[in-house]
């Protein structure tokens, strides 16, 4: 066995899972290659025109990922290419890859689209899903990563046109497939999913009727930049619908099919897609969705469930539908279904499948050369307590090709991914890395300001309301503005590098973007300009998207005003604008994890297994939180008390881990890489530790019900005491009901509790294994036994579990009647109302938020959710960050999840701690407070004002003047705020700069 | 498209950017109507918000002006920041009664970065309440609105 290691790791699939793997990877000193069997990264996600819950619209929070992924130092992405071999273990790998040619040599091709604007020949465009076409030479979309053009060589007639407009020389048509071998240490596996081929369900008519689309194609549709700029409209005649349906589980939960397993991510998108929908129609558009059970699962999705039920007035038919007709006259189609056992039908304009998920094409080839176990369905093999881990030690997996998912639980196991592929290679860590460079500074200090506007048109998102070009000459005219002008997207990395030209043949030394929120895409923007030899601070942003369009959906006159009026705000404050500093500061390598379940242990343990020593604090007696009242799992014949207890001695044998049980966390001072915390031991002990970042583990806990006779009879029970009781083998009754959603899905706790479907399944199996004649009925409002966990719903219905549906107007009542308890509930089905006398009642209760989340929050100034679980950074893209840097989150902190959810997202969460903890200084934000000691008066005033104690008072020739400590400066201003002598400027939010803003803003528009 | 007659207010909003600015980003992913008559400035903490700003404002002529932070007590990203506001705003409409400008036009609000609903209603708020107080009383007649 050799010991070579090497500080590389391959990243397989450049979909939005792998992307995050990569960048977390990269940033955590290591090099990564990053191959997709495409011409360019994005993956499905690059496809979507907008993401639940929060209609984010997709190509805007993910283009900033491709960007950084485009132009990181240690990120080498490797299009066209496929794996042919593999040789080697965990440490060592030798990868074989074939790279496809593109004709265009890429080292050459800057991406300026001439030759697809000359090109003669049209092909079908796969990227819009067959919809539209493009050229011969194509790039995949106008935001991708690499922006290399390519020829399609089937469609190609070789005429030479784009040859020679191509000033670049970059086009060759002898170009060769090559091949290479990659060394790496570890290796990702994120190839992600195969859309469901709807052909194969052909009663409902795909491909042979028009106006019935796929979801993804439905995705195209909606997306601006799609085949028809982002309007509905019907395929066969371009006709706007007015009343559309969505046919939920096609090519999933299908026992002809052999898919049996539920896609997980198809209830949300559908509804997603009927509320996009109505909001790009023009005209009213009815919209229904044909469901059999409405799986909201996931964090807030059962708010967005209620909005498109009322708000948004979506019709939700529970239904599975029969087949589908067409009326070849209108193209319109007939849906037959049964409802309440009986037939009906439905006209509507068109119809739309919600596809599901299948594996990625020829992925039994890649499992064979990798030596990968694959699933029945043909998914990677993995277990409830390795989430991240192949069959093979060393190749780890991530996204949809594990099992069917949506995209924050992607990142985040592409993080758990991260993290586990560098623990293999964590001696190696930034020995094959480079360090990003950037142009010496210009200076602009003797320059008068010369400011450009760069407009964007987010595909219609702002286009689409806001009169653009309008805005763009009006900036021409306003004072220091030498250059203006409109981008589809201004993000996407083509316009960065035309923004850097811009500033270059210009001159420009002040930069300005009117797009969506600084919030999101300040950074990216201010790396542009800095990468372009400008000071990063000479670039200021307003938000004409968030705050403007898409708030004034219906006032396009009135948006465009406000949107000169906010350019011409933020130009008279670019004038003023000065370049700053950024000071650097040291990291303490050193992490805090609160909480000692599962989650907590998990993240204290990989970071342990990066090299960082860790404080590990539980406030109970013993290590093991929620996991300790687990006694058997839904699948696999895993023991989780032997786990729990393997996991606890992993912990305490660990020498960088220092458990403190019986603890609480009191205070937390700091800030990212610097944090001083202060823990309270029971016994009265009080000990200061001093740490780099903090990882919120605190879990959750079962609500004690009300309702049921719950605490009143014996016999009614919570489904842990159930589970408790079984283990102990207590459990004897023969007549079981459970009923669902017990203090979750009603108006104090609108969200669903997501554990409490698959507790009642497993523990309805348990009964019936131990005593198949005993009679469990389980009733329910939606059976959300998502992904494979499906399977074991079928399995206990097959068994006899009798599972009924009730609705909320219609709840289970409960009575105890002298002594005898007894059940009402109707059944839909006969249509009946039904009386049992159970033995036992288990109710699945709720899993809430811990009640110690608020103290936590205020002492980490992270905030919280409606419901009292922690809300992180973004719900998309940043599942396991707070806005607050240096603080992460993970487990039922975040939401009710299953083990195997916990245990990827506190991997993560190690990972994106480690992307701190890795580096020996940090680099500080440039926007603090400076004194200016001519103007001080020694006053004393901003001392005490200051909540970081960041002044300090220092004796300058005799005389007492106030001294910004630059590390522990925030940027709030308040001193600034307060200084009588105005001695105290904010950086880039000085008074002048705010005055000027002011006073432009209010500047009437005369026309 | 609505036809908008009479006077139209301009409003000036001062927003945190770590509560009430998030906020009012998530009434737009939301797609939250309200009236276009705010333009906002994002501050980094409502601490910093100098009540020479809010005066510099109504001089120009703004007909209201909104201060946004996060929520009491204890919401502030900067601890208490929050808190400053509170007080220098209070303050602030007392002195603005003296220059004969109704303290109604000055609106201290606590908006969290997940109250995208709260900022839309507070805009239609004020934009209601100026529209029936009136123009500003410093405003020149060539600023009036058509």
């Amino acid at each position: 066995m050799s010991n070579k290691k090497v500080g590389a790791v391959l990243v397989v699939g450049g979909g939005v899972a792998g992307i995050q793997a990569s960048l977390d990877l990269a940033d955590s000193g290591f090099r990564v290659y990053l191959l997709d069997q495409s011409p360019s990264i994005g993956g499905v996600m690059a496809q979507l025109d907008k993401t639940f819950p929060t209609n984010d619209c997709s190509m805007c929070i993910l283009s900033p990922k491709l960007v950084a992924t485009g132009r990181h130092p240690n990120i080498t992405i490797v299009t066209n290419a496929e794996i042919t071999g593999l040789d080697g273990e965990a440490g060592d790998f030798k990868v074989k890859i074939k790279k496809r040619s593109r004709y265009v040599i890429e080292e050459k091709c800057n991406g300026c689209g001439i030759c697809a604007q000359k090109c003669p020949v049209e092909a079908v465009d796969r990227f819009n899903e067959g919809l539209s076409n493009r050229n011969a030479v194509f790039v995949e979309y106008p935001q991708a990563v690499p922006l290399k053009y390519m020829i399609d060589r089937e469609k190609c007639i070789g005429c030479g046109t784009c040859y020679e407009v191509c000033k670049a020389g970059a086009i060759k048509y002898d170009q060769k497939d090559s091949e290479t071998t990659l060394n790496v240490g570890s290796i990702i596996l994120a190839p992600g999913f195969e859309p469901f081929d709807a052909r194969l369900k052909s009663e409902y008519g795909y491909g042979r009727f028009k106006n019935v689309v796929t979801s993804i194609e439905f995705e195209r549709i909606l997306s601006a930049s799609g085949p028809y700029g982002g309007l509905v409209l019907r395929p066969s005649d371009g006709e706007i619908p007015k009343k559309i349906a969505f046919i939920q589980c096609v090519g999933s939960r299908d026992y002809q099919l052999g898919n049996t397993y539920c896609s997980a991510a198809c209830c949300m998108y559908g509804m997603k897609e009927a509320v996009i929908a109505k909001e790009h129609t023009p005209s009213p558009l009815d919209a229904t969705i044909f469901y059999m059970d409405m799986r909201a699962y996931g964090k807030e999705f059962d708010a967005y469930y209620e909005r498109a039920q009322g708000e948004w007035g979506i019709r939700f038919v529970r239904s599975r539908v029969a087949g589908v007709t067409e009326d070849p006259r209108t193209g319109n189609l007939v849906i037959h279904y049964v409802e309440n056992e009986t037939p009906k039908t439905e006209e509507f304009d068109m119809i739309v499948l919600s596809i599901g998920m299948h594996p990625p094409k020829n992925i039994e080839k890649l499992a064979s050369t990798l030596g990968v176990q694959l699933n029945k369905y043909k998914f990677c093999q993995t277990n409830t307590f390795a989430p991240t881990e192949t069959s093979k030690p060393g190749i780890f997996v991530c996204g949809a090709f594990s099992a069917p998912k949506d995209i924050p639980e992607s990142v985040a196991q592409a993080s758990g991914a991260a993290a586990k592929a560098m623990e293999v290679i964590a001696s190696e860590r930034g020995t094959l890395v480079t360090a990003k460079e950037y142009p010496p500074e210009r200076d602009v200090s003797k320059e008068e300001p010369r400011i450009g506007v760069f407009v964007c048109h987010c595909g219609i998102n702002i286009g689409g309301v806001v009169n653009v070009p309008e805005v763009v000459e009006y900036a021409k005219k306003l004072p220091h503005v030498v250059y203006a002008e409109a981008n589809v997207y201004t993000c996407s990395q083509d316009t960065q590098k035309l923004i850097k030209e811009k500033i270059q043949q210009n001159n420009l030394n002040r930069v300005i973007v009117a797009s969506c929120t600084p919030r999101t895409h300040e950074p990216l923007f201010r790396e542009t300009v800095q990468e372009s030899g400008l000071n990063p601070y000479l670039f200021e942003m307003t938000n004409i998207r968030d705050q403007c369009s898409w708030v004034h959906m219906h006032e396009p006159k009135e948006a465009t005003e406000k949107a000169k009026d906010l350019v011409r705000s933020i130009v008279a404050k670019a004038a003023l604008l000065k370049p700053l500093k950024k000071p650097r500061i040291n990291v303490t390598p050193v992490g805090l994890v609160i909480g000692g379940g599962v989650s907590g242990m998990t993240a204290a343990l990989e970071l342990a297994r990066q090299g960082f020593e860790v404080h590990l604090v539980e406030r109970e007696k013993e290590l093991g939180g929620h996991l300790r009242s687990i006694h058997y799992l839904l699948e696999g014949n895993e023991n989780p008390q032997e786990r729990l207890k393997a996991l606890i001695n992993a912990v305490n044998e660990n020498s960088k881990i220092h458990v403190y049980t019986e603890t609480q966390v009191t205070e937390v001072s700091g800030f990212v890489g610097n944090f001083k915390s202060k823990l309270h031991q029971n016994n009265g002990e009080e000990k200061e530790i001093e740490h780099g970042v903090v990882i919120v583990a605190t879990g959750a806990v079962e609500y004690k019900p009300t309702e049921y006779l719950y605490g009143k009879d014996p016999r009614v029970m919570t489904q842990h005491e159930l589970e408790e009781k079984i283990a102990n083998g207590q459990f004897k009754a023969k007549n079981i009901v459970m009923i669902q959603c017990v203090g979750a899905r009603n108006d104090e706790r609108p969200n669903c509790a997501r554990v409490c479907c698959g507790q009642a399944i497993k523990n309805a199996l348990k009964i019936k294994e131990k005593d198949p004649d005993a009679e469990v009925y389980v009733l329910y409002k939606d059976m959300r036994a998502y992904g494979f966990k499906e399977d074991h719903y079928r399995e206990a219905a097959t068994k006899g579990v009798l599972f009924v549906n009730y609705s909320d107007e219609r709840k289970p009542q409960v009575v105890n009647d002298n002594g005898t308890l007894k059940v009402t509930f109707y059944e839909p089905i006969i249509g009946k109302e039904i009386e049992i006398e159970p033995d036992a009642l288990v109710l699945s209760a709720a899993t809430i938020p811990n009640p110690d989340n608020k103290r936590l929050a205020e002492m980490l100034k992270v905030p919280l959710t409606k419901d009292g679980f922690f809300l992180e950074a973004h719900m998309k893209l940043r599942p396991v960050d707070f806005a607050t840097d240096g603080v992460f989150l993970c487990g039922m902190a975040h939401s009710p999840k299953y083990i195997d959810e916990s245990i990827a997202q506190a991997c993560a969460a190690a990972a994106r701690a480690t992307t701190i903890l890795a580096k020996d200084t940090l680099e500080m934000e440039g926007i603090i407070a400076n004194v200016s000691e001519d103007l001080c008066s020694g006053c004393r005033i901003c001392e005490p004002i200051c909540p970081y104690g960041a002044i300090e008072m220092k004796d300058k020739n005799g005389k007492l003047v106030a001294h910004v400590i630059e590390a522990l400066c925030k940027g709030c201003g308040a001193c600034g705020t307060a200084c009588p002598t105005k001695a105290i400027t904010m950086g880039h939010f000085t008074n002048e700069e705010i005055l000027a803003q002011v006073r432009a803003a209010l500047v009437e528009v005369k026309a | 498209m609505t036809e908008r007659i009479g006077f139209e207010p301009k409003i000036i909003g001062f927003l945190c950017n770590w509560c009430s600015y998030a906020g009012a980003d998530l009434a737009g992913v939301s797609r939250i109507q309200y009236p276009p008559n705010i333009r906002i400035i994002r501050v980094m903490c409502s601490g910093r918000i100098d009540p020479a700003f809010v005066l510099e404002a109504f001089k120009n002529g703004a007909d209201g002006v909104l201060v946004a932070g996060c929520h009491l007590p204890s919401d502030c990203h900067y601890l208490s920041g929050n808190f400053k506001a509170a007080r220098r705003i209070a303050l602030l409409r007392k002195v603005l009664a003296d220059f004969g400008i109704e303290p109604e036009r000055l609106r201290l609000e606590w908006v969290s970065a997940s109250e995208g609903d709260r900022f839309a209603a507070i805009v239609r708020d004020i934009v209601e309440e100026i529209r029936k107080l009136g123009p500003n009383p410093f405003k020149n007649k060539d600023g009036e609105t058509q």
